[in-house]
């Protein structure tokens, strides 16, 4: 199995067993391989969405805090390691740019078993690869929207007054463009 | 808490939004509200999600300052250990709108916006306004004009309006283009939390515009 497997795949289960690490031992080698990949990665996201460098350091330490500390509720099954760390950084950009609270959906009893099935961690990383893959893929027109969408905080209107195209083509531009993803994940 | 008969669900373009994080409080409080009680739409966040993962995972990114990793390691040894979340009451309510009323439906401070019906405001940030309404069986909401996005997220009983029959769980999305009057169901009372974008205005307060209440 391995040899065939993207060097991304695997990459991604590497940043699966490094938040283990923190989880069962307080890995603090572990937490500087996830550093040095992701925070750059974070504060850059933050800057998009309209912080200025001081800020978005802070809240990319702030992040990666937040991932030492909440290591235990990482479920490896459900999401990669960049999709959970995109979520704490959303949350942070919106308690920290927009000055609001982002109410979250009741959690499900995902039951007690303490260790997610290995099957269902491989098969979520690699998807979660290729839908990266996808996104990469995509015409740049598409894509652009997709970035302006999560990046910028823009609503579709202030999407429209910046690229000049009509609201009803973004709309119908972003769900076009999802649908390609869908269709590119089976 | 999820219910396999909901028929109305999220757009994709309120699900990007909400994993975004772009959308005003009181219509993520709502989305988060129905994904509470809808697993399709958990599924279709967890996509979105995924996707916001991707574009984290392969965007630029800028240099952290010099010392920035053990300037983290200091703010760790620092904070205080991490409270477990209080146990919550049972309820009837999906838990963030609990949160928000700080209780379940007997904490909610109605008022009455007339002919039975009643509202209560929950405290969102101001660039849209989410209520709960509480439609007597058979009673019309009053006529009431929004001129941005309205959701309607039915908690208890349901209503009919010209589009269709909302059940538990069913979330309609309306725009300045539709004109509907919503009846509640005649089986129960009816319970909605409602998040609009522009303030909204009963105009059935003002007697004279007041539209004739509606009795099945």
């Amino acid at each position: 199995m391995i040899p065939t497997k993207d060097k991304k795949a695997r990459e991604n289960e590497d940043w699966v067993a490094c938040i283990s690490r923190i989880r069962e031992a307080q890995d603090e080698a572990a937490f500087a391989r996830l550093f040095a990949h992701f925070a750059p990665r974070v504060k850059a996201f933050l800057m998009r969405s309209g912080a200025d460098a001081t800020l978005a350091e802070e809240c990319a330490q702030e992040v990666m805090a937040t991932l030492w500390q909440k290591a235990h509720l990482f479920d490896p099954s459900r999401a990669s390691a960049a999709t959970w760390i995109f979520t704490i950084a959303r949350n942070r950009k919106i308690d920290a740019l927009r000055k609001q609270k982002r109410p979250e959906p009741e959690d499900l009893p995902w039951g007690n078993e303490p260790e997610p099935d290995q099957a269902d961690v491989l098969a979520l990383q690699e998807e979660s690869d290729q839908l990266g893959d996808a996104i990469a893929a995509l015409p740049e027109k598409q894509r652009v929207l997709i970035e302006k969408a999560y990046f910028s905080d823009l609503s579709h209107s202030e999407i429209a007054e910046q690229t000049g195209l009509p609201l009803g083509t973004i709309k119908s531009r972003i769900r076009l463009a999802l649908d390609r993803l869908r269709h590119a994940m089976k | 808490m999820s219910d396999k008969q909901i028929k109305h669900h999220l757009t994709d373009a309120l699900l990007v939004a909400y994993s975004a994080g772009s959308l005003p409080e009181a219509f993520s409080l709502t989305v988060a509200t129905h994904i509470s009680m809808c697993d399709d739409c958990r599924a279709r966040l967890g996509a979105f999600d995924a996707m916001g993962g991707a574009m984290v995972e392969r965007c630029d990114s800028v240099a952290m300052s010099v010392g920035s990793l053990e300037a983290t390691m200091q703010r760790i040894r620092a904070a205080a250990p991490q409270a477990a979340p209080a146990p919550r009451r049972k309820s009837s309510l999906p838990h963030p709108l609990q949160d928000y009323i700080g209780g379940d439906l007997d904490a909610v401070k109605w008022r009455s916006v007339g002919m039975g019906v009643k509202q209560a405001i929950l405290p969102t940030s101001r660039a849209a306004t989410a209520r709960l309404l509480y439609i007597p069986a058979g009673a019309a909401v009053p006529d009431h004009g929004h001129r941005g996005t309205e959701l309607t997220l039915v908690l208890q009983g349901a209503f009919v309006d010209e589009v269709d029959h909302f059940g538990p769980g069913d979330i309609e999305i309306a725009n300045e283009d539709l004109n509907h009057t919503p009846v509640a169901d005649i089986g129960a009372d009816c319970i909605c939390l409602a998040a609009t974008d522009a303030p909204l205005r009963f105009r059935a307060l003002i007697p004279r515009l007041a539209q004739p209440f509606l009795r099945i």
